[in-house]
């Protein structure tokens, strides 16, 4: 709440948090343009940042029980690589394939292409999992099935138009900002629906803590769960990369994070922590992305980045080792 | 149906097991033909290879059984659901890639599963169960402690403890003794000894050591060349199938006092 109110008072301008108050509650602001402010740009930012906060954190935690490795994120499983293969294909892809991009038109065109995306590159991940048991192997897969999409985003690059080419440029820098409040709805919806699916794994999730084997034989409908559990990290991932580009880290830090805070790991507690974890990290760091008292904003890809991997190292030379 | 029938809890007939291919099938074991009845203390014996885990996970059902049939509770695990099954037959087993994070408590839980409902809310009576189990395997002074604070053999109880709290008639063991030494191997096989004996369920273990099973076990399936001889320990001994068990000029087996030595 503090993170959420502070994140909406600074920025290029900055406004008191009174008058923040004011704005939200409908009462009077000192000054009109920054109730345009808070209203059409801030606000819809700081749900924005909650939301990629929070789901690309539980997509995190959902990997890393599905895989039972501590390793495992949107990001480092490739899911992220699939989106902007689906985002790149969606917008790029139109002058290398001849084909008009403007078909399936606005957020929901981008939004399906980068769903598409991180659910296929899940799909083989899975498809490769059934028959190799190794996790290491299966992480080594991801990154290979990410360089791989990179790759062929690379030659589609080549032969797209300028202009083409600085809007995935753009998109892949991350951005918290550019969304009317029509994204924003259907950021949230997509959110809720994933958070719905998770909700409902909550007892298959803990059941995977102990492996396959044993989930299979606590009666767990082992593939339809499998299934979801990746259903709902593609929705949320896909979307959020879709509107907010690839941002890295989130996914794979903050469940690490909670786990330090909360000695558990029973996921009927860590889902809602990680939610609440997610957003804050994310509000945090979009308010130092925005540089208070400045002109500039900078990628939010790359605060999450700064702040992430050192948080992370930082747990590894601690703990000696992570666990999931 | 016969009296005799009621009373088992497993029940195989011809049963193959091993693992199917795209091209033909690989073997690993056939016409394995067991009975368990409540109460007993069953060990799987055979050499590396021999098909025991196989056996184990088949009758688990993780894997599909290439022919014949597997009946608990005098019916076929093929018109068991999941969740009926879990409430039927549950397994401890070695090297999963289990969550070392988990408590002590938070494992043993898990093992309600199968009664809880969607979110694995526990009740009254759930509690009671696992706090039963903690005390049965004599892990409740470690309870709140997390798994990669345990050691091997307090491991083992636990993943036991988890299985009892799932509160099955059955009972099967992936070698539960492997990586322990002596006085914990001898302190796990009087706790399968007293689940089986004192609460009446029906335990199998597949094991290496064979000189306790055939002392403790009121049953034992040996495997051996692709087949499974099932029998009591003293009437194996007596058929001379332990003495068959490993090639002679590597270990002896003597009759007498149940003892391997090796050949000098």
């Amino acid at each position: 709440m503090v993170c959420f109110l502070a994140n909406l008072s600074l920025g290029s301008v900055a406004i008191p948090i009174k008058d923040v108050f004011a704005s939200l509650t409908g009462g009077e602001v000192s000054k009109s343009s920054w109730e345009f402010i808070i209203s059409d740009y801030r606000l819809p930012k700081a749900i924005t940042a909650i939301i990629t906060g929070a789901g690309l954190a539980v997509s995190g935690l959902l990997m890393q029980t599905l895989f039972r490795n501590p390793l495992a994120g949107p990001f480092v499983l490739g899911i992220s690589s699939g989106a902007s293969f689906g985002v790149a294909l969606y917008i790029l892809g139109g002058t290398a394939l001849g084909i008009s991009a403007g078909v399936l038109g606005g957020k929901w065109g981008l939004i399906a292409s980068a769903s598409l995306g991180s659910f296929g590159v899940l799909l083989i991940v899975l498809a490769v999992a059934s028959r190799i048991r190794d996790t290491m192997a299966l992480l080594i897969i991801g990154l290979m099935v990410g360089s791989l999409t990179s790759a062929v985003v690379s030659i589609l690059a080549y032969f797209s138009k300028a202009e083409e080419l600085q809007r995935y440029v753009f998109w892949s820098f991350g951005s918290l900002g550019d969304l009317s409040w029509q994204g924003v709805s259907i950021l949230t919806i997509c959110f809720t629906v994933g958070i719905l699916i998770s909700i409902f794994c909550l007892k298959s999730l803990n059941a995977f803590l102990l492996g396959d084997a044993y989930a299979k034989t606590l009666g767990i409908k082992h593939s339809r769960a499998r299934l979801l559990i990746i259903i709902a990290t593609s929705l949320l991932a896909g979307s959020i990369t879709a509107f907010a580009g690839p941002i890295a880290f989130v996914g794979l830090a903050v469940p690490h994070l909670v786990r330090q805070v909360i000695p558990t790991s029973n996921h009927i507690i860590l889902l809602p922590s990680v939610i609440l974890g997610g957003a804050i990290l994310m509000l945090v760091c979009d308010t130092i992305a925005q540089i208070p008292h400045s002109e500039f904003t900078l990628p939010i890809n790359a605060i999450t980045a700064i702040v992430g991997a050192p948080v992370v190292i930082w747990l590894l030379v601690r703990k000696k080792k992570l666990m999931f | 149906m016969s009296n005799e029938k009621q009373h088992s809890v497993l029940f195989t007939n011809r049963l193959s097991v091993g693992y199917s291919g795209s091209s033909s099938d690989v073997v690993v074991a056939s016409d394995i033909s067991i009975e368990l009845k409540k109460s007993q203390l069953v060990g799987l014996i055979g050499i590396n290879g021999s098909g025991k885990s196989t056996l184990l996970r088949t009758i688990a059902g993780l894997q599909e059984p290439l022919s014949g049939t597997i009946e608990i509770a005098g019916k076929s695990i093929t018109n068991y659901t999941p969740d009926i099954l879990a409430q039927s037959l549950s397994v401890v087993l070695t090297g999963q890639a289990i969550s070392k994070n988990l408590t002590v408590l938070e494992l043993v839980a898990l093992g309600r599963q199968p009664y809880t409902n969607w979110l694995g809310t526990l009740t009254d009576n759930d509690k009671s169960i696992i706090k039963y189990a903690l005390e049965a395997t004599e892990t409740l002074e470690f309870k709140d402690r997390k798994c990669y604070e345990l050691s091997d053999g307090q491991l083992q109880r636990v993943l036991i403890a988890r299985a009892l709290a799932q509160d099955t008639q059955l009972i099967l063991l992936d070698e539960p003794m492997t990586h322990l030494d002596l006085h914990h191997k001898a302190s796990i096989l009087q706790l399968l000894k007293s689940i089986a004996h004192e609460q009446g369920k029906t335990v199998l273990f597949s094991t290496h050591d064979i000189e306790y099973a055939l002392q403790l076990c009121d049953k034992v399936v040996v495997m051996q060349e692709g087949l499974a001889r099932f029998d009591t320990p003293q009437q194996l001994i007596e058929d001379g199938v332990i003495d068959g068990l490993f090639p002679s000029k590597t270990v002896l087996f003597d009759r007498e006092s149940i003892r391997f030595s090796i050949d000098k």
